[in-house]
């Protein structure tokens, strides 16, 4: 089959004749209709939320991934209406890893093919969505990493050996960037590296010196600059994103101060040192459920519970997730009287023994051996009422700044986090994330905890807002906490600071949506028992779905099998010094599979321990991979098992009418692939190929 | 294949122990002191006769000192030789031997060392005629090793301290402490024959209850919370019972580290290790599971080790010994606790190994390839399955009366329980129209569709009727069944004909006490917003559409009948298609705090939305026994196996809790309070001895460390002598399955999304420990021999003891830990043990 192929006269037009062919049906294929339809499609709706937000230069924090795709897309939408697709012709990539394999280019060109029929490819990379940008740069990686690698044995150190060096680096560092995923096929590659690092170290034709130079040289590609990349990312995210937004709430006090607006709008210009006399408010540090403000009001806990418990019947005390006057609180000198800053101001430092007086109703925060209201294991925190009963005030507090370079450091705004012990009790402030009941007005419950188990952020607290007090009488402090704060300094966090807690945040964030109606499991994948569907026409009833080419998929897993059974069975028989095929092709045969099914499986099985909300689409790096060793397998097959000729031509008819199946197949899904054309009702029950495909038939 | 040949040597001495040690002693004696005299570095032998006897165990880890100090009488240890000093050898050369010395002491297979002790032999100048003709004698600077002293000594000496150290104030504090409170009760559990649950296999707490029956312990203590006191009840037995195995860890250590590395130095810092370590005292001396678990894990460990120590004899009784012995302990160690797997997984590792050098050994037929396969199925496989099975047919056996486990398991398997309120009744089998009925969630604890007079509060959803899931047994939770289309209660009139209820009917289930129907709709679940509202509707029975349901049968053709607690039900709602299921979040005061139940639209097959028939009354049908639908073995263990990963997997962190972290373990950041609180309390507080961990968390570097530098210079193709071939062979081979033991016990809790304690830790400390005292011992053998004899000598004596001592000293620093304290707080400066607290987290 195709025999002329192998003609070395023609070999190097053939590439280019190959890839051209290869390159303008690919073309054809994925852009084919392309801006049909004219409507927004499944998950398009976050990214195009994204892209509009990186146009107005507002900061957001997206859980899904590192900001690197976003980008991508944004910058596609700024060039205008170009969607990224251009980019991606993962085709070539295919083809070329292949050749790079040193198989034939009739398997590169099988290879190639598969996965221009592959239904579901093209509908994922003709949307604007992330998944066919992370595998451009997962094959983009590979396929430079083994052109480097072929030229290490002939030229090390030569530019090209350094440009392909490079871009595998940079490759893996972009597929990173675009989805958290991509750290799989990193590893992966990581993971080869090493082996091939660890022959270069047994090579002992090569000097110590040159061995190290290779070994850092590796070390400076794979690691270092793809590190320094990731990074520069979040350093354009976060240079672009400068205005504040929608997820302010959910970063720290200090990172919405150094975004414009927002709370720096408020916080500007207020005082940095707090001191006795100081009006604050205080913000729980870890934000969840939600973030919130240290609060008290005029309510009292009720004398009972509803199981029956008794309170202290003192005016409560609890941490409200919205701006508020009753916010308000002042830090006072236990051994003074007075509740405006002297002059000069006496800055509150680490250990200093405080009392909180509540702004409003002028109460000090208090904690007693009394069960808190939801959490009884702990002390109810309240604002101390004097009913004359044999409970005494109990309300000096210990500041100890937990972030603290010094043990003598001043408490900062913003930037200093704190934790409040009591001094009778040693309790600790803190935020238990429960939400009280009517009588508390919904808000969340604030307990005192008796036993200081370590440091969790729900014991941290940092003033966000803050200015010096001034009057003493109630009434002019009322007024006072009424109005606005005045402005003037800012404070810059350092790019790092600023990295970290996105990253963090990034990494944490839980969505709580736990159900999608078209979410999968990962053993649905491999069969491909789940679709996903994408749009619908509510008129016409055309409609786009995920669904691959039945036939690849079901040809990947056999070949994967057949793979997997095979090499063992080789290796078994080598160790007991039986070689069935030559030495070459059993290195041949270990390299491509160490790559295809290596990278199938570390882009596959890491799902089966994720607890999040998984798609079909999550599947398809996976299989790229896995119909890459379609041919593999199949060219090996030819070369080592059919001996002779018959079989050999058996072998190639059957070959021809499997890939004129699949393109059949491939045929038969395009409607629900490209959304047109509009298919009748009967037609779509005929596709139904499998019972638990969702596909949508309007009932007439 | 030095690996194979080390592994052989230790398998003759392995043999040897018992046998003939004293024939042994003699002959070994005989040749290393021909052998060491050129090297030995003596400069008066009177000075060594004179030495006290009291050195004798610390000095063995000194070639040339313990080979004159074991065998003073021995007249040729006192020949005049001319005892040429180190200095005058071409030191290079000749000193690296003090290592092969060391490391080849131990073997006695003289067949297959044979050829290079000849090769050390002739660098020797002074070797007498006579010497040719002996069988081959080793080079033996660790003789003693072989010497009954010189071995057993040691280890009976580790084994007392051991015990004494665990079995020193056990009855100390007499109240409950910390987890005692959950395993003593189970313990209890047993005794009572009382079922219970627990996310644990069975053995640990059978082996507890066992302990306290033995000793006389009644089982009627509540243990209700930490710090109840056991006044006169019996609680030493079981403590014991745990402190025995606890102290069984000190000498499985010694003999794993001395079977993998043959130094005597390394077996007796890790055992001393784990002697002075204040958290292994703590964790044994108390009702735990945790060393029942570390018990069989080391000697899955040990028997490992000595199996593969006796791989040059296959098919021998004590290969077969050992290898059983392994799957024993193995059974045990999952039987404990699930962490168990992750010692069959080192030992399944290390089997694999195994195979492998066997499959690659041509002069092996493929027959004896087979029977070494199948060997090791039966005894690594099969026997541990059948013992594990076996715990729990016992388990279940012992346990059969209800008791508070009862509600987590299927509505069939609480038939079995005596005292059960299913246990020998009868009921209809088959559903029929009319049928009084309750119906339970198949979810873990998923409770009995349940529905009361209370109405859903304004703003949640429809304001009717609330619908929950209710975990125990009420009125409230019977429900009738009727067909959608007849409103009258005339099925229960008798000129009526039974009718059966076939999967795919229409129904409506009217709730018996309210008269009202359960019913759905399209208004947000009050907890689940994705999900439909449940409520009862209607008013005598009389609804609307939306209150009827299909039922059908998971994996049941249509027309059926439907069958009482085998049956799986799911009722589909019939005009929005939603699906009845409990999302398992507990609903607020409004909802008296019971389990939401919702109709999901998300058609998935979970265990959620479906539901069994528990109680099933209708006069007009036969009753049966329940008997019949009795689950068998193999449904129980399933059960219990779902029930308890399900458990495991549900004891997530709540949010805003402080949980410990798998990074803090190793350097012992935080520690867990056994007991007490204040400066007036009795207190205990697992830590462990920072020293101890401290040393072991820097010798991982330094394993690693040491390992990349001999595993590079070999690949390198580096000229190393034999000495250092061997020093890195005992480094890579036996500190390699070692720190393999110690990732497979640690990693996999960054993983786990379960609450973690600081106790998890403990098994792969163990591990760390033995690390330590190969890494340790390797390191100083190393240095010694790239000095100079004497001053080799006295850089690996004064290593040895600097590092016995720090240990020791440290346990004298620490041990109220472990042992109690009482008075001020550490941070106080009158504390005793005030300027020890060197963490601020460190709470005592």
């Amino acid at each position: 089959m195709l025999g002329f192929l192998k003609q070395p006269v023609v070999v190097t037009a053939e590439i280019n004749v190959n890839l051209v062919a290869l390159t303008v049906m690919g073309l054809v294929n994925r852009l084919w209709a392309l801006s049909y339809p004219r409507a927004v499609v499944f998950d398009e709706v976050y990214y195009g939320q994204f892209v509009s937000l990186y146009m107005k230069r507002i900061f957001f924090v997206d859980d899904s991934g590192p900001p690197f795709g976003h980008m991508l897309l944004a910058f596609g939408g700024y060039l205008g209406g170009f969607d990224g697709n251009f980019l991606w012709n993962r085709i070539g990539a295919a083809y070329q890893i292949l050749v790079e394999l040193h198989f034939s280019h009739c398997a590169a060109f099988g290879a190639a093919l598969l996965i221009l029929f592959e239904n579901s490819l093209i509908t994922q990379s003709r949307l604007m969505l992330l998944e066919s940008v992370l595998i451009f740069f997962i094959l983009l990686a590979i396929l430079s990493y083994l052109k480097f690698y072929n030229l290490q044995k002939c030229s090390p150190f030569t530019a090209g050996w350094w440009f392909w060096l490079l871009l595998t680096g940079v490759a893996c560092s972009c597929a990173v960037g675009v989805k958290y995923m991509g750290l799989f096929t990193y590893m992966l590659l990581l993971a080869i590296a090493g082996v091939h690092s660890w022959h270069l170290i047994g090579d002992q034709t090569l000097s110590n010196v040159s061995v190290l130079c290779h070994l850092l040289a590796r070390g400076l590609a794979l690691v270092v600059v793809p590190v320094a990349m990731y990074l520069f990312f979040f350093y354009v995210h976060l240079t672009l994103l400068y205005r504040s937004g929608p997820h302010d709430q959910i970063m720290t006090s200090a990172f919405q101060a150094s975004l414009e607006g927002g709370l720096a709008r408020i916080t500007h210009g207020q005082p940095l040192e707090v001191a006795y006399g100081s009006q604050i408010t205080l913000r729980n540090v870890l934000g969840k459920p939600m973030p919130c403000w240290l609060h008290s009001h005029k309510s009292t806990y009720p004398i009972r519970y509803e199981n029956g418990r008794g309170s202290s019947h003192q005016q409560q005390v609890t941490c409200y997730p919205f701006k508020d006057v009753n916010n308000w609180w002042i830090v006072k000198d236990p051994g003074m009287q007075q509740l405006v800053v002297s002059n000069p101001p006496r800055p509150v430092r680490h250990g200093h023994i405080v009392q909180l007086v509540h702004g409003i109703t002028t109460r000090y925060l208090n904690t007693h051996d009394v069960a808190a209201p939801l959490s009884p294991h702990s002390q109810e925190i309240s604002c101390y009422i004097d009913y004359n009963i044999s409970m005494p005030a109990q309300n000096l507090w210990r500041v100890e700044i937990v972030n603290r370079e010094l043990d003598t450091d001043v408490w900062k705004t913003i930037l200093s986090e704190v934790r409040f012990v009591h001094v009778n009790t040693s309790a600790v402030l803190k935020l238990s994330g429960a939400s009280l009941p009517e009588w508390g007005y919904r808000q969340l419950e604030i307990i005192g905890e008796k036993l200081s188990k370590g440091y969790h952020q729900s014991m941290l607290w940092n003033v966000e807002e803050h200015r010096y007090g001034k009057s003493q009488e109630q009434k002019e402090r009322e007024v006072e906490l009424h109005s606005p704060t005045q402005a003037d300094i800012s404070k810059n966090l350092s790019f790092m600071a600023r990295f970290t807690e996105l990253q963090w945040k990034i990494l944490t964030l839980k969505n709580e949506d736990t159900e999608h109606k078209y979410s999968s499991s990962p053993l649905d994948w491999i069969t491909m028992d789940t679709n996903i569907a994408y749009w619908f026409h509510p008129i016409s009833g055309a409609q786009i779905h995920l669904i691959g080419n039945v036939l690849t998929w079901a040809s990947a897993n056999v070949a994967t099998l057949v793979y997997v059974c095979l090499f063992l069975w080789y290796l078994l028989r080598r160790r007991r010094k039986i070689c069935d095929i030559p030495e070459d092709a059993w290195r041949l045969w270990v390299s491509a599979g160490g790559l295809c099914v290596g990278g199938w499986a570390v882009n596959y099985l890491p799902f089966f321990m994720m607890e999040k909300t998984l798609f079909l689409y999550h599947y398809l790096p996976a299989l790229t991979f896995q119909i890459l060793l379609i041919p593999v397998v199949l060219q090996h097959l030819t070369d080592h098992l059919c001996r002779s000729q018959l079989p050999k031509n058996a072998f190639s008819a059957l070959m021809v009418a499997w890939f004129s199946s699949i393109y059949l197949v491939y045929r038969t899904f395009s409607p629900l692939t490209y959304g047109e054309p509009t298919l009748s009702a009967a037609e779509l029950r005929a596709l139904r190929w499998k019972d638990s495909w969702d596909i949508l038939i309007r009932k007439h | 294949m030095g690996g194979r040949a080390g592994q052989s040597r230790g398998a003759g001495w392995g043999r040897r122990e018992v046998t003939g040690p004293r024939r042994f002693l003699s002959r070994c004696a005989g040749s290393v002191l021909w052998h060491f005299r050129p090297g030995s570095c003596l400069t008066s032998p009177a000075a060594a006769a004179l030495r006290p006897p009291a050195r004798r165990t610390t000095t063995p880890t000194m070639p040339c000192e313990g080979t004159r100090l074991r065998f003073p009488p021995c007249p040729t240890a006192r020949t005049p030789f001319p005892l040429v000093p180190c200095a005058g050898m071409p030191g290079r050369r000749h000193l690296p031997r003090v290592g092969a010395r060391m490391t080849l002491a131990a073997g006695c297979c003289q067949a297959e060392s044979g050829p290079r002790c000849g090769g050390l032999r002739q660098r020797r100048p002074r070797r007498p005629a006579g010497e040719p003709s002996r069988p081959s004698p080793l080079p033996r600077a660790w003789a003693p090793l072989e010497a009954p002293v010189g071995v057993w000594a040691p280890l009976a000496f580790v084994t007392l301290l051991s015990f004494a150290s665990r079995f020193y104030r056990l009855s100390e504090p007499p109240h409950v402490c910390w987890d005692e409170t959950h395993f003593g009760k189970m313990g209890s559990y047993y005794i009572n024959r009382t079922f219970f649950f627990d996310v644990h296999p069975p053995l640990g707490k059978m082996l507890i209850g066992l302990a306290g029956y033995l000793s006389g312990y009644n089982g009627t203590f509540p243990f209700q919370k930490p710090g109840d006191r056991y006044e006169h009840h019996n609680y030493i037995g079981m403590r014991g019972f745990c402190a025995f195995l606890g102290s069984c860890l000190v000498p499985f250590a010694y003999l794993t580290v001395l079977e993998m590395s043959k130094s005597l130095y390394a077996a007796l810092l890790a055992a001393s290790i784990l002697i002075f370590d204040t958290g292994c005292i703590t964790l044994s001396q108390y009702i735990l599971l945790d060393p029942i678990l570390m018990f069989f894990l080391m000697g899955a460990v040990l028997s490992m080790v000595k199996c593969n120590s006796c791989a040059d004899r296959p098919f021998s009784a004590s290969w077969w010994f050992w290898l059983s012995l392994t799957g024993i302990n193995l059974a045990g160690a999952i039987g404990v606790k699930f962490v168990g797997l992750f010692v069959v997984l080192l030992v399944g590792l290390n089997t694999v190994y195994d195979l492998w050098e066997l499959l690659g050994d041509l002069s092996l037929s493929l027959v004896t390839l087979g029977k070494h396969l199948l060997a090791r199925v039966f005894c690594l496989i099969l026997l541990p399955l059948a013992l594990y099975t076996a715990q729990f047919a016992v388990h279940f056996a012992v346990l059969n009366k209800s008791g508070p486990g009862d509600g987590f398991f299927s509505s069939a398997f609480q038939s079995r329980l005596i005292g059960n309120n299913l246990h020998n009744v009868s009921v209809p089998e088959h559903l029929a129209y009319g049928s009084v009925i309750t119906m339970k969630n198949l979810r873990m604890a998923g409770g009995y569709l349940h529905s009361h007079w209370h109405l859903y509060p304004e703003g949640v959803g429809a304001r009717q009727q609330q619908v929950t899931a209710y975990l125990h047994k009420d009125l409230n939770n019977l429900w009738v069944i009727k067909k959608h289309d007849s409103n009258t209660a005339d099925h229960l009139d008798p000129s009526y004909s039974v009718e059966f209820v076939r999967h795919g009917d229409v129904i409506r289930l009217e709730h018996k006490e309210t008269s009202r129907n359960l019913h759905s709709h399209q208004h947000e679940a009050p907890m689940t917003r994705k999900h439909f509202q449940v409520t009862g509707y209607g008013i005598n029975g009389t609804g609307d559409a939306n209150d009827f349901w299909r039922i059908e049968v998971v994996g049941r053709k249509a027309g059926k009948r439907i069958k009482v607690l085998r049956s799986q039900i799911r009722l589909t709602h019939l005009a929005t298609g939603c699906i009845l299921g409990s999302s398992g979040k507990t609903l607020p005061k409004w909802g008296w705090e019971q389990v939401e139940v919702t109709c999901t639209p998300y058609v998935k097959e979970t265990p959620n939305a479906l539901w069994n028939v528990e109680d099933h009354i209708n006069p007009k049908l036969p009753n049966i026994s329940l008997d019949v639908l009795k689950p068998s073995f193999p449904e129980i263990l399933l059960e219990s196996h779902m029930v308890m990963i399900r458990g495991n997997s549900g004891l997530k962190p709540k949010e805003n809790e402080v949980t410990s972290k798998p990074w803090h373990w190793p350097i012992n950041y935080q520690g867990l309070r056994f007991s007490g609180v204040n400066e007036t309390d009795y207190r205990v507080y697992l830590l462990g001895n920072p020293v101890v961990w401290w040393l072991n968390l820097v010798t991982i570097g330094l394993y690693l460390l040491m390992a990349t530098c001999a595993i590079v210079a070999m690949k390198r193709g580096v000229q190393l002598t034999a000495e250092f071939k061997e020093l890195s062979e005992v480094l890579l081979h036996s500190g390699g399955k070692i720190m393999l033991g110690w990732l497979l016990h640690y990693l996999p809790f960054f993983m786990m999304g379960r609450v973690l304690y600081f106790h998890h830790y403990f098994p792969a400390m163990l591990f760390s420990s033995m690390l330590t005292g190969i890494t340790w011992d390797t390191l100083l053998k190393f240095c010694a021999g790239r000095l100079s004899c004497s001053m080799g000598r006295r850089v690996y004596t004064y290593g040895t003891l600097a590092l016995m001592l720090l240990i020791v000293y440290s346990f004298y620093l620490f041990h109220p830990l472990s042992y109690g304290m009482v008075g001020p707080m550490a941070s106080d400066p009158n504390s005793p043990m005030a300027g020890l607290r060197w963490l601020e987290s460190w709470e005592f």
